[in-house]
């Protein structure tokens, strides 16, 4: 938890940089690319817009980063501090609301199993102890050495100004290692670390003060367009491992008159 | 099921859909009884609204019987069996912003709350039957419909007071009230309220039972302008009238209104050079919004006088007056209604016999024909107030 640690002493700075010019660059030259293609309507303009579909879809998923993933952000929950750190000190509890993490087991006091929804399928699992547990105050955990990967975590809990509760500050930093392994990882992460972070501490607030997380997955509707699917492939908030069939996208339903 | 399904722009459809079933511990699932058409669903209908998905289930305006509930619901709070209305904010009740009574910008309730994120900041709660953005739940007009954190939102209502007497507690009676709350009325304040819709048709009933003295309201149909005076408002036509600004003048003393309610938002009609600038832009995508009530009621408005905002706006206005907002010291108020405030003690009301809200309904029909009652709805044909939809008429129980 060294490198996490001394970012949230304010040791560390993460700009965006030139990968989010390249991110951006491909969206919107992907797009004018599309759009042009498009209404060229002939064979040629639809090889270009599809060509164009394309590279602005690399660039909502392609990450742009190099060397080390940070991921980091805090959300104000409603509850003690003790609350907060009971909940996340049973590290079984992260996948609840860490979307791209498969299970995570706890082996001993210490010592835990973290498995990660890679693409297409693929899993990454890791072995991490807790390096520091300052009860309800902050805990840190590492990757132990023979690792893939290298994953470096702290959260921090602190009761906010005026009795309104806990605020939650996590930041994790994945170190990639070179090939395989360390490319799905980066692609699992690519959409864009400090959303994804976001997300997961907004459904972590929502099951410590609601007491589940709000979703929409699996209610009622009529027939969805194949825009709609599409739509729904390029959610920023899915993990890129997702499993799901174009045709349950769809969901297309039998219609009435 | 049967639901009324959007299809796209001026597309509506009743579809076969899935019954709901519960997807939450905190769930319930109502069987509708009575379920009505808002005119927040005609920015929908016409296509405004940005974050509509092709399939998704209408209506926000719903009430009926609680045929199921999640494992997390106490039976001291909801049960089946139960008769309820549902109102059309979704609120956790355990958040900072439900705490504070802000039960429509409650925190945990919109599964997509980063895409309001981008647009607002932060997000708002999540609404039955609306846009993705503000949760992308299925809605009310159906036979069935699946209501989350339903140990928060669901007000029961008791046997023997019929339908139309209570359903608008799910939205319109208290939209109208808060609006009028909003515009801090003072004994022997005047308020004018622009649109005659039900909304304005509740906030001006509202406003005299807050203890407005006199109500001016405004619209350009007749028989809405008829209702609003037998709720005891004088009317202004203002397609009638060269000038409104200089009427509303004329009929206060030079003073003002101490407080104007825009009860129209985002698709007012007027005419003139403003009128070609906004539509145009709207026909263009470049706004969702045409403010010009908004810019009439800041204008209008006494100095240090309240503009109140039920009306619905989706994105950015442009000419909005703020030198005269800032030079009269106005105040303005807005918000998506805070339900959960309202519904108890405005159900005591209509108990009470203060008032009757069922003055508003001008169609019943059944649930099939809504797709052109949305269109009869949205042309003031056929006198058109409000729509009340019947899920289970001719005793269709669909497959």
């Amino acid at each position: 938890m060294r490198k996490a640690a001394s970012i949230h002493s304010g040791n560390a700075r993460s700009g965006p940089g030139l990968s989010t010019t390249l991110r951006w660059g491909a969206l919107i030259g992907g797009g004018a690319l599309a759009a042009f293609g498009l209404s060229r309507r002939s064979r040629a303009g639809l090889a270009a817009a599809a060509a164009g579909g394309a590279l602005a879809y690399a660039g909502t998923r392609v990450n742009t980063q190099s060397g080390d993933i940070i991921s980091r952000s805090s959300i104000l929950v409603n509850c003690s501090p003790r609350e907060a750190y009971q909940f996340w000190r049973d590290f079984e509890n992260l996948p609840q609301f860490m979307n791209h993490l498969d299970s995570v087991t706890v082996l001993d006091d210490s010592r835990s199993r973290w498995t990660a929804l890679g693409p297409l399928g693929t899993r990454i699992s890791w072995n991490a102890e807790i390096v520091s547990d300052h009860e309800n105050e902050l805990i840190g955990w590492r990757s132990l050495p023979e690792s893939d990967i290298a994953v470096d975590g702290i959260v921090k809990f602190s009761p906010a100004p005026g009795n309104r509760g806990t605020l939650i500050s996590p930041i994790i930093v994945y170190t990639p290692p070179a090939g395989r392994i360390g490319h799905s990882l980066a692609r699992l992460l690519g959409k864009d670390p400090g959303f994804l972070m976001r997300q997961d501490l907004r459904r972590l607030k929502a099951l410590i003060e609601a007491g589940e997380i709000p979703t929409t997955e699996g209610q009622s509707h009529g027939p969805r367009s194949a825009l709609a699917a599409a739509a729904r492939w390029a959610d920023p908030d899915q993990p890129v491992g997702s499993q799901r069939k174009p045709v349950e996208m769809l969901g297309r339903q039998r219609r009435i008159s | 099921m049967k639901a009324v399904c959007w299809m796209g722009t001026e597309k509506m459809s009743v579809e076969t859909v899935p019954d709901p079933t519960i997807l939450n511990p905190r769930d319930a699932i109502v069987k509708i009884t009575s379920t009505c058409i808002c005119g927040s669903d005609l920015h929908l209908y016409n296509g405004f609204m940005p974050t509509m998905e092709q399939g998704d289930i209408m209506g926000h305006e719903f009430m009926g019987e609680v045929v199921e509930v999640g494992g997390a619901i106490k039976s001291d709070r909801l049960k089946v069996g139960d008769r309820v209305v549902v109102p059309f904010t979704i609120a956790c009740g355990r958040c900072f912003f439900c705490q504070e009574q802000l039960w429509s910008c409650c925190d945990n309730s919109n599964p997509n709350y980063w895409m309001a994120e981008k647009l607002m900041g932060y997000s708002p709660s999540g609404l039955f039957g609306y846009t993705h953005m503000l949760g992308g739940y299925a809605g009310g007009q159906a036979q069935y419909a699946r209501v989350p954190f339903a140990d928060v939102g669901p007000l029961k209502v008791p046997a023997g007071i019929p339908d139309e007497k209570v359903v608008f507690l799910s939205d319109i009676f208290p939209t109208g009230w808060m609006g009028a709350e909003n515009c801090n009325i003072r004994p022997g304040d005047t308020v004018a309220i622009w649109g005659c819709g039900p909304v304005g048709q509740f906030a001006i009933r509202s406003a005299f039972l807050l203890g407005a003295e006199r109500v001016i309201a405004i619209d350009r149909f007749e028989y809405r302008l008829q209702l609003a005076r037998e709720g005891g408002a004088e009317t202004i036509n203002y397609e009638q009238v060269d000038d409104l600004i200089q009427v509303l003048k004329d009929l206060t003393g030079n003073i003002g209104p101490d407080a104007c309610m825009d009860a129209v938002g985002m698709e007012a009609h007027y005419s003139g050079p403003m009128w070609a600038i906004d539509r145009g832009k709207q026909i263009l995508k470049m706004s969702v919004d045409r403010p010009n009530v908004l810019r009439q009621c800041i204008i209008a408005c006494r100095k240090g006088g309240t503009v109140s905002v039920p009306g619905v706006y989706g994105g950015f206005l442009d000419k909005i007056p703020m030198g005269a907002y800032v030079n009269k010291a106005l105040t303005m108020k807005t918000g998506q209604t805070h339900m959960m405030r309202y519904m108890k003690p405005l159900l005591e009301r209509v108990e009470r016999g203060e008032i009757d809200p069922s003055f508003v309904v001008s169609h019943r029909v059944p649930i099939d024909k809504a797709p052109e009652m949305y269109k009869t709805f949205r042309d003031k044909q056929d006198h058109c107030t409000k729509v009340v939809l019947d899920p289970w008429a001719d005793g269709a129980a669909a497959a």
